[in-house]
């Protein structure tokens, strides 16, 4: 069994408006912070997981984003695998 | 009718149970039966009401680790019967999470948690879930969310329009939804989730009785 390090990312979509990242924006301008042009905000999931080999664990994780991690309705994701 | 029974599904974090079950009991004099969410035995339960909450304290998105639970895993074969659901607030976004109805429900626009009345106008009583019969096309109901705001593609809301899938839409846009849509339905219209909550409105001593027929037409065939 191979162990991997995943760390998935969570995108609102971006015809999604995202509220959140707009007061952090206002927000990071009230800092003094020049020039921001879009802010939004997602989330990391990090997932240790282990498998026969990386295709296998892809699988899993695909299932994981596509029916729990994330809402395709409304959100994106991609990841990154590391074989530990 | 005698023995019409409308299950209250409990999930760790819901809080409007109680409520459900006092507005039919009480007001309406509907039998309820409380179904802890592991429970995968519908077999003597009519209807089902998902209340509003915040089940598994809205973890990772509101509804989307309750769509896991047994009990959701059941509601397919129950709804495929034609056996009638009502997902109020919580169990709106529950019920859009697990893909009963399309579309999903996100933080609302001014990120406000909303609690307040609002005006709805009846857009379809498919299902006969409103009367819209005659004269009383818009009706009034309390609101208390934060993730609230309807969202959808395009062609969801194309497919919505076109098949009179819209049962209510704001007045007054609290929250930032697409097309101020508050509750919708599936296609056979046995299916409703709303963010309003009619169960608190079913008693003039606490402001109105504009819930009383929602709740009224669980016992609907």
């Amino acid at each position: 069994m191979d162990q991997f390090a995943v760390k998935v990312f969570v995108r609102l979509r971006p015809s999604v408006l995202d509220p959140a990242g707009e007061a952090t924006k206002s927000a990071s301008i009230k800092l003094g912070a020049e020039g921001i042009k879009s802010l939004r905000i997602g989330k990391m999931i990090e997932v240790k997981i282990e498998g026969n080999g990386e295709n296998e664990v892809r699988e899993k994780i695909d299932l994981l984003c596509d029916r729990l991690f994330a809402n395709t309705v409304i959100e994106d994701y991609e990841y990154s695998l590391e074989k530990l | 009718m005698d023995n019409f029974t409308v299950g209250v599904v409990v999930f760790p974090g819901s809080n409007c149970d109680r409520d459900v079950s006092w507005a039919l009991e009480g007001c309406l004099d509907i039998r309820t039966k409380y179904l802890w969410h592991e429970s995968s035995d519908l077999s003597d339960v009519d209807a089902i009401v998902l209340p509003g909450g915040f089940s598994f304290g809205d973890y990772l998105r509101c509804g989307a680790i309750a769509r896991f639970s047994p009990l959701i895993n059941a509601l397919d074969e129950f709804v495929k019967s034609g056996k009638r659901v009502l997902g109020i607030c919580n169990g709106f976004q529950i019920l859009t999470e697990s893909g009963f109805l399309p579309g999903a429900l996100v933080a609302n626009k001014n990120l406000n948690f909303i609690c307040d009345d609002v005006e709805l106008d009846i857009v379809s009583s498919k299902g006969g879930w409103f009367n819209n019969g005659d004269e009383k096309q818009t009706i009034k109901l309390p609101i208390a969310h934060g993730e609230g705001r309807y969202h959808c593609d395009s062609d969801t809301l194309k497919k919505l329009v076109d098949n009179e899938l819209i049962a209510l839409r704001y007045k007054n846009n609290p929250n930032g939804s697409s097309f101020d849509i508050a509750g919708i339905t599936n296609e056979k219209g046995n299916v409703l989730g709303l963010m309003p909550h009619p169960e608190r409105a079913c008693d003039e001593t606490i402001g109105g009785t504009d819930g009383l027929f929602t709740l009224k037409s669980l016992i609907l065939k």
